[in-house]
C-alpha cells in the first residue's frame, strides 16, 4: 500500500518561559510531539485521539504546513509541508472546529466563490462539487446568509463543503463535531463516512468524542504526552479499555465504598463516590437499588471520555 | 448594592490583565501628548492667554487630555462593545432576568474599567509630559479631590452617552455608522483636539453646553484652576444634571427596549 | 508576487461585494471617515482663526503639510489598515486558517476586511490638497510639479511599511495593536503640522530613526522654497522614493521574521 502521508521521528519542542517570582522568567523546553512515525495509507480514516494538550492539534498544524517540526521527517504527497506550504493547500482540506477557515462577514455563497478562484477549480468540477455538497450536506437555504448568522452546526457544516470544493486527497478535521448538537453530528458524520467510501478521500480526524470514533474510523491512533500509545484497530483500544460509564453519588453523609451488583467503586470523596459500569448497561437498575438502600441526596452519570479511556489503558498495562 | 461593588471590581480586573494593551495604549498617548504639546506651544507662543489659558496651562491641558482619553473613554473602547454583542446574539436577555438593573449593572463594569485605566493610562503619559514640559499643579489639596469627583461624573456621564448608543442595536442591524458618530462627536466636543474656550463664538457655546465637555474641558477646567470657588460647584452641577439626564433617557429606552424583548422573543 | 497580487484582488473584490450589499451602511461609514478627518482639519482652521501664522507657517501651507500627509495615510489604510488586525489573528487563531489556503498570508491578511470606506479619509485630505495648491502663492517648477505625486506614493509607501512593520511586531506582541497607530496616526498628526513648531531632537527622530519627514516634509519645504530647520543638506528632498524603497524592504524583512518566528512558536 502506496503511504500517503508518513512521519518519521517527528518532533517539535517549544521553548516557553515561565515565570518565577516577580521578575526572572526560566526558559524550560515543552516536547509538544516527541518523535512520532506512523504511515496513512491512501483511503484510511484515521482517529487521532488524546487529552488535551496532548500533541494533538501540534501535529495537525505540521501536516498542514502551519508548523515547522524541530526533528525528523515528513511527508504527505510527496511534498514536505513546512517547505511548500501553498503548493500542499491545493492537494488538501483542513477544518478547525473551533474556528471558521470561512470569511466571516460574507454569504456562504461568496465564500466559496473565493475558493473556487482561490484554488483555481474548473467551473464544472466546482458546480459539481457544490451541488453535491449543497444536497448532502443540506446547505440550499444558508447559502446568501453571512457565516457570522450560521449557527455552530450549520457553519461546520457549511466549513466542512468549502474544504472539499477543490477535491483534496486529504481531510483533515480538527474537532469536526465540537460543541455540535445530535442531529448535526449525525449528518457530518454521514457525510465523511460516504465522502471516505466513495471518493476514497483519506481522512484523519483528532475529536474528544468517542462516538465519532466508533462510527467512523477503523484505525485509532492515541496521543499522550506527544507520543504515539496506541495505533492500530478500535477493537484493540477496546480491548486496552472498555467504555464504562461513571456515576457519581452524593449520600447524606460519609460512606465506606459502597458495593452494588453491575458497578464497581472507583473513588471516594467524603460523601461523593464514583461507581463505573459498563457503558453498554442501563443506568436505571443500579439507580434503583442505590437509592433502595443508601440515603441519597444528588447523582449524576457521566459519559465516557477520551481521558478515561487512556487512564485505563496505563491501568491495564501495568496491572500485566 | 454589594453586586455592583462586585462588578466593578471585576471590570477593574478584566482591563488590569491586559498588560501589553495598555502599555501600547500609554505609548500612543505619549506620543500625541507630544505632538499636540508643541503645537499649542506654538498656538500660545504667539498668542499668549489665548482662551484664558497661559502657556504653562495649555500644556498641561494637552497631558490631561492624554491621561484622561482612555478614563472617560471618549474615543469609545469602553464596556459598551461587549454590551452590543449581546444585544446582538440575543444574550442580553439573560441580563435582564437578573435582579440588577441593567444600566446599573454595566455603568459598574464600566466605572471599574475607567478607575483602571485612570491608574494605567493616566499616570504615565502625565509623567513624561512632567519630566519634559514645566506643567501646572493644583495648589490646594481641595482641587485635587474636586477633579477626581469631576472626572468620576465625567466618566458616568461618558458611559450614559454610550449606554443609549449601545442600546441602538436592539433596533439597528448594525450600528457602528452610529458608533463612529458618537466617538467622533466626544473627540470633537470634549475639548480633546482643542480646549472648548478657543472654539470660535457660538460654536464654543455650543460646545459648553452639550454634555461631551464633561469628559475632558470641566475636569481639566477644575485641575488648571480656571474654575475656582462657586464655578468648581456649577461645573460638578453642569455634570451631575447630564449624567442624571442621560441615565433617565437610557431608563427609558431600556424599558422601550425591554418590553421588545419580552414581546418578540429578541 | 502575480500569485499574491491576484489573491489580494480576489479578497478585496469580494469584500467590496459585500459592503456594496449594506449601501445605507456603506454610505454612513465612509461620511463618518471622511467627519473623521474633517473635525482635524477643523481644529487647523480654528487655529488659524486665531493667529494668521503657525510656527511661520501661513494656513494655505499648512494644508499643503496637511493634505499631502493625509492623502498618504489615506492610500496606505485603503491598502494595508486591515493589517492591523493581525495580533487578533494570533490570540484567536485565525491566522492557521490563512495558513492552509493557497495563497500568501501577506496578501489575505492584508486584504481581509478590505474597506473602501476608507475612501473618505483620502476624499478628504485632497479636498483639502487641491485647494491648498490653488491657494499657495508658489513659483511652480517642472520639478515641483513632479514633486507632488512622487511625495504622495512614497509617503503612501513608508506608512505602508510602518503598518506592515507594526502588524510583523505583533506576532511577538499580540496585544499591542496601539503601538503602530503612535506611527500611522502620529505620524499622520506631526506631519500635517510645520515641523518648525517641534523640537529638534523630535525632528531628528522623525527624520533618522521613522523616516516620517520623508513623508512629506522635506519635499513639501523644497516646494515652498522654506529652510529645513535641521539644515539637512537639499539633495534630502528628493530621496522619499529611495527612503521609501528602504522602508518597505525592512518591512518585508520585519514580515518574514514574524511569520518564521509564529510558524516555529505557534503563538
Amino acid at each position: 500500500m502506496e503511504a500517503l502521508i508518513r512521519l518519521e521521528r517527528v518532533e517539535k519542542v517549544f521553548q516557553v518561559r515561565r515565570k518565577a517570582g516577580r521578575l526572572r522568567s526560566v526558559r524550560s523546553e515543552v516536547r509538544a510531539v516527541d518523535g512520532i512515525s506512523f504511515d496513512i495509507a491512501r483511503g484510511e480514516m484515521v482517529g487521532y485521539i488524546g487529552p488535551n494538550g496532548a500533541g494533538k492539534s501540534t501535529t495537525i498544524k505540521m501536516l498542514t504546513g502551519i508548523l515547522v517540526p524541530s526533528g525528523g521527517r515528513l511527508r504527505v504527497a510527496g511534498i514536505d509541508p513546512a517547505r511548500e506550504r501553498t503548493r500542499l493547500a491545493r492537494r488538501i482540506g483542513v477544518v478547525f472546529g473551533q474556528r471558521t477557515t470561512l470569511w466571516w462577514d460574507l454569504p456562504l455563497r461568496d465564500s466559496y466563490e473565493l475558493v473556487r478562484r482561490m484554488y483555481r477549480i474548473p467551473d464544472d468540477r466546482y458546480a459539481r462539487n457544490l451541488a453535491r455538497c449543497v444536497e448532502l450536506l443540506d446547505l440550499g437555504a444558508l447559502l446568501d446568509a453571512p457565516v457570522r448568522q450560521l449557527s455552530l452546526g450549520q457553519r461546520m457544516r457549511g466549513d466542512i463543503a468549502a474544504a472539499l470544493l477543490h477535491d483534496p486527497e486529504v481531510l483533515y478535521l480538527d474537532e469536526p463535531t465540537i460543541g455540535l448538537d445530535v442531529v448535526s453530528k449525525a449528518k457530518v458524520r454521514g457525510f465523511l463516512r460516504d465522502l471516505n467510501t466513495e471518493r476514497g478521500t483519506t481522512v484523519l480526524l483528532t475529536t474528544h468524542d468517542l462516538t465519532d470514533i466508533e462510527q467512523l474510523c477503523t484505525r485509532v491512533m492515541v496521543i499522550d504526552h506527544g507520543r504515539l500509545v496506541h495505533d492500530g484497530d478500535l477493537g484493540g483500544l477496546h480491548a486496552v479499555g472498555d467504555s464504562e460509564r461513571t456515576l457519581v453519588v452524593d449520600f447524606e453523609r460519609e460512606l465506606p465504598p459502597v458495593r452494588i451488583a453491575g458497578a464497581r467503586p472507583v473513588k471516594v470523596e467524603g460523601p461523593r463516590q464514583w461507581l463505573a459500569f459498563p457503558a453498554s448497561a442501563s443506568a436505571a437498575p443500579l439507580v434503583a437499588e442505590l437509592t433502595a438502600r443508601y440515603p441519597l441526596v444528588d447523582l449524576s452519570v457521566r459519559e465516557p471520555v477520551i481521558e478515561d479511556v487512556i487512564a485505563r489503558m496505563y491501568a491495564d498495562r501495568a496491572a500485566l | 448594592m454589594r453586586v455592583y461593588g462586585a462588578v466593578a471590581l471585576r471590570g477593574f480586573r478584566r482591563f488590569a490583565t491586559y498588560r501589553v494593551a495598555t502599555l501600547a495604549g500609554v505609548f500612543t498617548n505619549t506620543i500625541f501628548g507630544f505632538i499636540l504639546a508643541y503645537t499649542f506651544i506654538a498656538l500660545w507662543t504667539v498668542r499668549p492667554h489665548l482662551g484664558g489659558y497661559d502657556l504653562p496651562h495649555a500644556v498641561t491641558y494637552v497631558w490631561l487630555g492624554q491621561a484622561m482619553l482612555a478614563t472617560t473613554a471618549i474615543m469609545g473602547g469602553g464596556v459598551e462593545a461587549d454590551l452590543i454583542e449581546r444585544i446582538r446574539t440575543g444574550d442580553v436577555a439573560i441580563d435582564l432576568y437578573r435582579p440588577a438593573d441593567l444600566q446599573l449593572w454595566w455603568l459598574a463594569a464600566d466605572l471599574g474599567r475607567a478607575g483602571f485605566q485612570l491608574l494605567g493610562r493616566g499616570v504615565l503619559p502625565m509623567v513624561v509630559g512632567a519630566l519634559v514640559f514645566p506643567l501646572a499643579w493644583p495648589e490646594q489639596p481641595l482641587t485635587w479631590a474636586y477633579f477626581f469627583a469631576s472626572i468620576a461624573l465625567g466618566a458616568v456621564v461618558s458611559y450614559a452617552i454610550r449606554y443609549l448608543v449601545a442600546l441602538a442595536a436592539f433596533w439597528l442591524l448594525d450600528g457602528s455608522g452610529l458608533t463612529l458618530l458618537a466617538a467622533l462627536s466626544a473627540v470633537f466636543f470634549s475639548g480633546m483636539l482643542l480646549p472648548l474656550p478657543v472654539f470660535p463664538g457660538w460654536l464654543g457655546a455650543l460646545a459648553r453646553t452639550l454634555p461631551w465637555s464633561s469628559l475632558l474641558q470641566v475636569p481639566a477646567d477644575i485641575f488648571l484652576g480656571s474654575r475656582s470657588g462657586g464655578a468648581v460647584m456649577t461645573g460638578l452641577a453642569f455634570q451631575a444634571g447630564w449624567a442624571l439626564a442621560l441615565l433617565g433617557a437610557g431608563q427609558l429606552l431600556q424599558a422601550v427596549a425591554t418590553r421588545k424583548v419580552v414581546v418578540q422573543g429578541g | 508576487m502575480a500569485e499574491a497580487l491576484r489573491a489580494y484582488a480576489l479578497i478585496a473584490g469580494a469584500w467590496i461585494r459585500s459592503t456594496m450589499a449594506y449601501r445605507f451602511s456603506f454610505v454612513m461609514m465612509t461620511v463618518g471617515n471622511f467627519l473623521a478627518t474633517a473635525l482635524n482639519f477643523a481644529a487647523i482652521a480654528i487655529i488659524f482663526g486665531h493667529t494668521r501664522l503657525l510656527g511661520g507657517f501661513s494656513l494655505p501651507e499648512t494644508a499643503f503639510l496637511y493634505g499631502t500627509s493625509g492623502c498618504a495615510l489615506g492610500l496606505a489604510d485603503l491598502v494595508l489598515g486591515s493589517m492591523d488586525q493581525l495580533g487578533r489573528r494570533v490570540r484567536d487563531g485565525t491566522l492557521d486558517t490563512l495558513l492552509v489556503r493557497p495563497a500568501p498570508v501577506f496578501a489575505q491578511a492584508a486584504a481581509d476586511r478590505f474597506a473602501l470606506r476608507r475612501l473618505g479619509r483620502i476624499t478628504q485630505s485632497a479636498l483639502v490638497l487641491i485647494w491648498a495648491l490653488a491657494a499657495l502663492k508658489v513659483v511652480w517648477t517642472p520639478a515641483d510639479v513632479l514633486l507632488v505625486p512622487v511625495m504622495l506614493l512614497s509617503g503612501a509607501a513608508i506608512f505602508g511599511a510602518i503598518f506592515v512593520i507594526g502588524a510583523a511586531f505583533q506576532f511577538w506582541a499580540t496585544d499591542a495593536a496601539e503601538v503602530q497607530n503612535s506611527f500611522t496616526y502620529g505620524g499622520n498628526g506631526l506631519t500635517q503640522y510645520p515641523p518648525t513648531i517641534f523640537a529638534k531632537d523630535l525632528l531628528r527622530g522623525a527624520t533618522f530613526v521613522v523616516p516620517l519627514a520623508f513623508i512629506n516634509w522635506l519635499p513639501a519645504l523644497h516646494i515652498l522654497g522654506r529652510p529645513d530647520p535641521l539644515g539637512l543638506p537639499g539633495w534630502l528632498d528628493f530621496c522619499s522614493p529611495l527612503v521609501a524603497v528602504v522602508a518597505c524592504g525592512v518591512a518585508g524583512l520585519a514580515w518574514r521574521a514574524g511569520l518564521k518566528s509564529y510558524r516555529s512558536t505557534g503563538s
